[in-house]
């Protein structure tokens, strides 16, 4: 049975708490750019990015994007075949410091993908790392710069995480599986 | 997919999308480094056997920006008996370790035996089948058709209720089947305007219906109008008196050209032969999409690749 | 060496009766109930239906020439294994067959394999090249006999010449078995032409290309006052035209393919070559009005038009690919299958349409022959209750290139006699060894 580890206020407050912390890090929103990996990273960045325009309201309007990794990801033939999402970049990337947003952290394998793709659309002057939920599992010496919260967790486990816009229900992270 | 051999047996939902990831194919062709990794590691081999530069530098294209490993293979011209050389050079093929097998063939079929012969493992792409089928030009097309009246809200629609009407030889035109089958699984309502002489003896099982007067179907504005070229050896075989004749009733000239809608688009799959079939007016005008059909052909076959290699092997 | 003889017991005849069937001294010597096997082997035949041994009017044997695909062994081991005792052989070999001596080689090496009688057809034109008549009355003459012309693979098309044709083998009672294809109309013809033709984008092969010929040589036989043979009708058009030649009294009999009475054009739909055959497979509406047309005699007889290929000729894309089929070793259970389990023909009825008939058409004495005491040792004994999948231990000539393989087909061809002595015994095809001397025992009589 699915656990539910953080609801829908949870959620709501860690990505403020995000938005917080990335205004504090960049000192500001100026060269501020959010790419997330579809499909719930980029919800999560546009999400993320309202907030900073709400605290900042002279942030840039156009403070979030996609950034699709599926041409770059290392298993294409472990797997069945996945269907590509739009890329979609506001500005250029050259000189932005970039942050990356995903909803789980987990091998690290996504965002060694994402790397590649960010390196073929030009030159960030920082990449830094958002996510929801980081899980543990590392494959990668890959860390996040911002976390919603940390969730340890068995490899059997499966953590779900549902946004109303891409799922049509209330916001809300959820575990399954046997912690065997 | 395992192999695209024809756009019959493509649904809507495949067909829309292939087109789909086409789009990301084009918008990675917007950006200075046109180059995915998707497909490093993988051997494509365009296999010719008959001659069309056009189709292979555009798969060749598409391959390489997938960072696969593209070898060309031109078995026109070998002394190889035909019937022996299909077999035996997929047998080297296979030995080579290809992945995907681009294949041109002037028999009709011959792509589809390839595929289901056990002669090799690799995804099969049709790329022109004697006088069968054509798919991926008849996909970049109606990607063409699809970016033209979308443009970028392009992504997860067809071609619903869009009127294109399809002049020239019906009879020996693979780009005619693909497209017919295709737009009708799109949506599309397709016209197809020929001398009776060019169009199969039964056509009644085809998503089109045939008329023989190019005015008349022109004069129903339609959205689409697409020129076949046509090939002046058949008059030869008494399909039609001769090119001016040809020309004079089934030809997108100036006049005709003219009187249609300036949205009309104007499609042509190449090579043109311009005063024949269609006006230099009517080729170069901003309704002609042929330079469009060539860039999109490269994405639509990007897509198409992608669809075939990866993932894992013999999934269906 | 003494001639073995032969009991064939509780066998059910064409008729229905159940009898048993007493081969010796070159004849079948009883029929009826007989309770002493006085020194014969005993074949068990009880569930079997005795025919009459089947003949074949439409063989390539491929020998001289073609011997990578058959040879005249072979094939007639192909033969016996369907359960024919007798096949005529096409003239398409290299040489073709359209001189004394070909026709004369290829009766003698039939004699000599001993498998079936092997009757040679004549060429009509010199090469099959439809120019100038081939010697029609020395091959008549010669110890060949032949009664049958064909210029089959090729249409004789120039109507002068087939006018000729058929006007100077009445001399000998001799037929023109006519290939019915006019080949303007059929150019790169690669399958029936209709709307499959065009999805699949193949050359169409029209019903009217062999309709317009069969229509032109009824019109001709008539005016000549000749016998016409039409080969592998296969189209309902053709099948009116001919309804219409007999009614109007014009002397035309016509064939038909087992294939062609079981299979359809949908099959190519698989670009599989195996399915590549001239005439090519029709439409099912074809294949209905040929079944009608054999069980009303409209149409004369089954014919195989056994084609082997090499494994090389069918492994290739369509349009590269021979036409063809082999088609001995599987006819009587493709007849059975598309006209008997459905009760358009009774077993008499297969009697006449694979033996008496054609021995009668291509005037072959010694075989067609109901059994019945005194007739030729030539018979078929039938299994029609098994059903099973045809696979390549059925096959029993050189190729392979069936299209049947894999397909699930009533019946079996349990044994064959031919001359008195077994070509196939308990579904086992004879040694050749063994066949040759039985034949060369049996007095190179060739009936």
């Amino acid at each position: 049975m699915a656990r539910i580890v953080l609801a829908q206020a949870d959620v709501q407050r860690a990505l403020t708490r995000i938005a917080h912390e990335i205004l504090e890090s960049n000192r500001g929103s100026d060269d501020l750019l959010l790419l997330g990996i579809p499909t719930r990273g980029t919800v999560l960045a546009k999400r993320i990015a309202a907030v900073i325009q709400r605290i900042e309201p002279s942030a840039p309007a156009e403070l979030a994007g996609s950034l699709d990794v599926t041409m770059y990801r290392d298993d294409l033939s472990r797997s069945g075949i996945r269907m590509p999402s739009p890329t979609e970049i506001p500005a250029t990337i050259d000189g932005k410091t970039v942050v990356l947003v995903d909803d789980v952290l987990y091998s690290g394998r996504t965002i060694r993908s994402a790397f590649d793709a960010l390196s073929d659309l030009g030159r960030a002057r920082a990449v830094r790392l958002a996510v929801l939920v980081d899980r543990g599992h590392r494959e990668f010496p890959i860390r996040a710069d911002f976390v919603g919260k940390n969730l340890p967790s068995a490899a059997s486990e499966r953590i779900n995480v549902r946004l109303v816009e891409t799922d049509d229900v209330e916001d809300h992270v959820s575990i399954e599986g046997s912690p065997e | 997919m395992r192999h695209l051999l024809s756009t019959r047996e493509l649904t809507r939902d495949e067909a829309v999308a292939l087109l789909d990831i086409a789009e990301d194919m084009a918008a990675v062709q917007q950006r200075e480094v046109k180059k995915l990794p998707t497909l490093r590691g993988k051997t494509v081999v365009n296999l010719f056997f008959e001659d069309s530069t056009r189709t292979r530098i555009s798969f060749e294209a598409a391959a390489k920006r997938l960072s696969a490993d593209v070898i060309n293979f031109s078995a026109k011209g070998s002394s190889v008996s035909k019937g022996e050389s299909l077999k035996d050079t997929a047998q080297t093929l296979q030995a080579m370790g290809a992945d995907g097998v681009v294949i041109r063939h002037h028999a009709s079929g011959a792509p589809y035996t390839l595929a289901t012969s056990g002669w090799i493992d690799a995804g099969v792409v049709n790329a022109g089948d004697g006088t069968h089928e054509h798919p991926t030009q008849a996909l970049l097309d109606a990607f063409t058709m699809r970016s033209r009246l979308h443009g970028t809200a392009s992504r997860g629609k067809g071609l619903d209720g869009v009127r294109v009407v399809i002049v020239g030889d019906i009879l020996h035109s693979r780009v005619a089947r693909s497209n017919v089958w295709l737009l009708a699984t799109l949506g599309a309502d397709v016209t197809l305007v020929a001398p009776p002489t060019l169009v199969p003896v039964d056509t009644t099982g085809w998503p089109a219906s045939v008329v023989y007067d190019l005015d008349d179907a022109l004069a129903g504005s339609p959205d689409v109008v697409m020129m076949l070229r046509i090939q002046a050896e058949r008059m030869h075989g008494a399909f039609f008196p001769n090119s001016r004749e040809y020309a004079r009733t089934w030809g997108l000239d100036d006049a005709r050209f003219s009187q249609l809608p300036t949205t009309t688009m104007v499609m042509h799959p190449g090579p043109m032969n311009r005063g024949l079939e269609i006006s230099a007016l009517a080729a170069d005008s901003a309704q002609s999409t042929v330079r469009e059909q060539v860039a999109n052909g490269v994405s639509v076959r990007m897509a198409a690749l992608y669809l075939l290699l990866s993932g894992e092997r013999g999934e269906a | 060496m003494t001639v073995e003889s032969f009991l064939i017991t509780g066998a059910a005849l064409a008729t229905g009766e159940r009898a048993d069937i007493r081969l010796e001294g070159g004849i079948i010597a009883e029929v009826g109930l007989i309770p002493d096997a006085a020194g014969a082997t005993v074949v068990d035949a009880d569930g079997l239906i005795a025919l009459p041994g089947l003949v074949d009017l439409h063989t390539h044997l491929r020998e001289p020439g073609y011997e990578q695909s058959e040879t005249v062994l072979t094939g007639t081991r192909a033969a016996a294994a369907g359960g024919f005792t007798a096949v005529f052989a096409m003239a398409n070999t290299s040489p073709v067959a359209d001189t004394a001596g070909v026709v004369e080689q290829e009766a003698s090496l039939g004699l000599a394999a001993g498998f079936a009688t092997v009757q040679p057809i004549g060429a009509v034109t010199v090469g099959l090249k439809g120019e100038q008549l081939a010697e029609l009355g020395a091959m008549a003459r010669s110890r060949a006999a032949v009664r049958v012309f064909s210029d089959d693979g090729f249409c004789v098309f120039d109507p002068m010449l087939m006018r000729r044709a058929l006007e100077y083998v009445k001399a000998f009672d001799g037929v023109i078995a006519q290939h019915a294809q006019e080949p303007r109309l059929t150019q790169g013809a690669q399958m029936n032409e209709g709307a499959l033709s065009g999805e699949l984008g193949l050359a169409g092969w029209p019903a009217v290309a062999e309709e317009s010929i069969i229509a032109r040589d009824v019109l001709l036989a008539e005016h000549v006052g000749s016998r016409l043979h039409v080969c592998h009708v296969s189209t309902a058009g053709s099948v009116e035209v001919i309804r219409w030649a007999k009614a109007r009294g014009i002397d035309v009999t016509a064939e038909v393919t087992p294939h062609h009475l079981l299979l359809t054009e949908d099959l190519v739909s698989s670009y599989d070559p195996r399915y590549k055959v001239n005439p090519p497979l029709r439409r099912a509406e074809d294949v209905e009005a040929l079944r009608a047309a054999l069980a009303d005699g409209t149409i004369d007889i089954v014919a195989t038009d056994h084609a082997p290929h090499p494994v090389e000729a069918k492994q290739s894309e369509w349009d590269a690919a021979a036409n063809g089929m082999v088609g001995l070793e599987s006819a009587l259970s493709v007849v059975h299958a598309s006209v008997v389990a459905n009760g358009l023909l009774d077993w008499a009825d297969v009697a006449r349409v694979l033996s008496a008939a054609p021995a009668r058409i291509g005037r072959l004495r010694g075989q067609g022959e109901a059994i019945a005491a005194g007739a030729a040792p030539e018979l078929t004994l039938y299994d029609p209750s098994a059903s099973s999948e045809f696979g390549l231990e059925r096959l029993a000539g050189r190729s392979v290139n069936s299209p049947y393989l894999g397909r699930t087909l009533p019946g079996r061809v349990v044994s064959t006699f031919h001359a008195g002595y077994a070509t196939l015994l308990d579904g086992v095809v004879q040694p050749s060894d063994e066949v040759a001397r039985h034949a060369s025992a049996a007095g190179g009589d060739r009936g």
